[in-house]
């Protein structure tokens, strides 16, 4: 099914937070915000909800750091006892101590991928996805609002136009995609 | 806005000196039969002298490196920061004061360098010597006193000229003081910590002895830091700080936690690994006469901080904040007096009224200095650079 998208480009952040602040008072619901650099405070105007990229950054820690834990003991204690200055080579416990750093090392390694990883998938912008951006422009030195007719039931086209006459934008664009 | 002490503060910091005082004289009493009364009673003094001595020298470490880095969202905490630094000429004076009793008594067992007739007896320490004798000792002390007042007066001065006349000449000048004191911190830190605890336990070494002290007093005032802004945001006064800023200090809190627990382990760990008679002898000792308390408080400093505090909301919450903080106080101060207790007192070392009521009594002191440091100065820096960042500081 067609849909009907409205993109408005503006030439300053500034401009664009107030728009957005002013579209949003009116009901305008706006799907998305496009920017070469993230836009302090944007997220709460456009109703974006905090990441929860950190509790996923626990998890994977969390991964790490049991791998390690198992791996470490297999290797160094249970398949091929190793005798490394003389330390206690029969116990895990006995010799925590000295894995901690690599265990240590592996949490942070498997938290750190695992994060840019979820935020590249979770963003599209994997190496190899197309593009998302509307405009090329908008990796440069210009800020799009995209509004969504699907998701504005409330409030009739005309009435967006003239809000966004308002706001000052540089370029009006309007799509039909599928 | 200006800020009064209220009458429940004023009460609570006498009742907690009275109370102290009290707890001391009975302690006194018990224990002046003892064989090593005097011992005990002068690393208990070393202990809280040097404890809340540097709370105040690790706010005015702080505030150089705000100034240093020109940051920007402390700005309307900065009279906190300051209110805390200010208890330092008090801190030095108390410490100084036990430092001086110390040496006149020979070490009083607790630096046994001092004392001619082992010194005569100990191959080690008299090849430390050269570096471990009482004047030398001493210059050395008096400097990093000195160092640590002149900055400490050179920052309330421009911060307070700041209010007056304002512009930026004053914040450039912090900066480039923000940044000499950091290199001289960044010796005398080390060397301090040296002199003042190390040589405690003068047979043995260890080269990152200094970061550790430093990592655990660090930790410490940024404890203090967030106690003393809930406090006065409880209170009404504050009104520019934001969850934002709560949030920062908590982080601080956070970080200086794992910055702590991290030199804690390194020192421990590589001692441990390469097993070697002359510095285990360190561990040996805390681990004989201390085995609870001493992995105790290292769980209670990482643990505590880690689990509670690593989310954002916890970071947020006045509550949470309020409970963790006040735990690895006592966690640090557990550091400390592990750290002096078993060099000087070793197996004879206990937790008694002695010691809870000179831990009472100074904090009372250092609570009572820091809250008429508050009052000498508006709460929010009028003409800071950065205030305006500061207030709409959002993250």
């Amino acid at each position: 099914m067609a849909e009907k998208v409205i993109y408005a480009m503006y030439d300053d952040d500034d401009v664009l937070k107030d728009g957005a602040k002013k579209l949003v008072s009116n009901g305008v619901k706006i799907s998305e915000v496009f920017s070469p650099f993230p836009i302090h405070g944007i997220d709460p105007i456009i109703g974006v909800k905090n990441t929860r990229l950190g509790i996923m950054a626990f998890l994977y820690g969390l991964t790490g750091l049991t791998l390690a834990t198992y791996g470490m003991r297999f290797f160094m204690v249970v398949d091929w006892p190793m005798n490394i200055g003389g330390k206690p080579n029969f116990t895990y416990l006995d010799n925590m101590l000295a894995f901690i750093p690599v265990t240590f090392e592996f949490t942070v390694l498997c938290a750190a991928h695992g994060m840019a990883i979820t935020y590249l998938l979770r963003n599209k912008t994997l190496p190899g996805i197309p593009a998302q951006n509307p405009d090329p422009r908008t990796t440069d030195d210009r800020f799009v609002i995209e509004i969504r007719m699907s998701e504005n039931h409330k409030v009739s086209e005309e009435a967006i136009d003239k809000l966004l006459t308002e706001t000052g934008y540089v370029e009006i664009d309007k799509k039909e995609i599928k | 806005m200006e800020f009064t002490i209220t009458k429940k503060a004023k009460n609570v910091t006498m009742l907690l000196i009275a109370v102290g005082l009290l707890l001391t004289i009975i302690g006194v009493v018990m224990g002046m039969k003892d064989d090593h009364f005097l011992t005990r009673l002068l690393s208990n003094g070393l202990i809280n002298g040097f404890f809340f001595f540097a709370l105040g020298l690790g706010a005015l470490f702080f505030l150089s490196l705000q100034y240093a880095t020109e940051t920007g969202w402390y700005a309307s905490v900065k009279r906190v920061i300051e209110a805390v630094a200010g208890y330092l000429p008090y801190g030095i004076g108390l410490f100084g004061l036990i430092l001086l009793i110390i040496t006149f008594m020979d070490g009083a067992h607790i630096y046994i360098w001092m004392d001619p007739e082992t010194v005569a007896n100990d191959e080690i320490i008299q090849e430390k010597s050269a570096y471990l004798n009482i004047p030398f000792f001493w210059i050395r002390t008096l400097v990093y006193f000195a160092c640590y007042i002149i900055f400490l007066r050179g920052f309330r001065k421009r911060s307070l000229e700041e209010d007056k006349i304002g512009g930026t000449e004053l914040h450039f000048k912090n900066y480039k003081k923000g940044a000499m004191f950091l290199v001289f911190f960044a010796v005398f830190s080390s060397t301090s910590a040296w002199d003042w605890l190390m040589s405690i336990d003068v047979h043995w070494f260890s080269t990152l002895f200094g970061w550790y002290t430093f990592a655990g007093m660090w930790c410490s005032t940024m404890v203090v830091l967030v106690l003393l802004t809930l406090y006065l945001k409880k209170l009404g006064y504050l009104p520019k700080v934001n969850d934002s800023h709560i949030h920062d200090l908590g982080k601080w809190t956070f970080a200086t936690s794992f910055l702590w627990s991290y030199l804690w382990f390194s020192q421990f760990m590589l001692i441990w690994y390469a097993n070697i008679g002359e510095e285990v002898t360190y561990y040996m000792m805390r681990i004989e006469n201390f085995k609870v308390l001493y992995f105790a408080m290292f769980l209670i400093n990482f643990a505590f901080p880690m689990l509670l505090l690593m989310s954002r909301d916890a970071k947020r919450h006045s509550g949470i904040l309020t409970m963790v903080g006040l735990i690895i106080l006592a966690g640090h101060w557990l550091d400390v007096y592990i750290m002096i207790s078993a060099g000087s007192l070793g197996a004879n070392a206990h937790i008694g009224a002695l010691e809870i009521g000179m831990v009472m009594m100074v904090c009372g002191f250092f609570l009572f200095v820091i809250l008429r440091n508050l009052t000498k100065a508006p709460l929010t820096p009028v003409n800071h650079p950065f205030l305006d960042e500061s207030v709409h500081h959002d993250i």
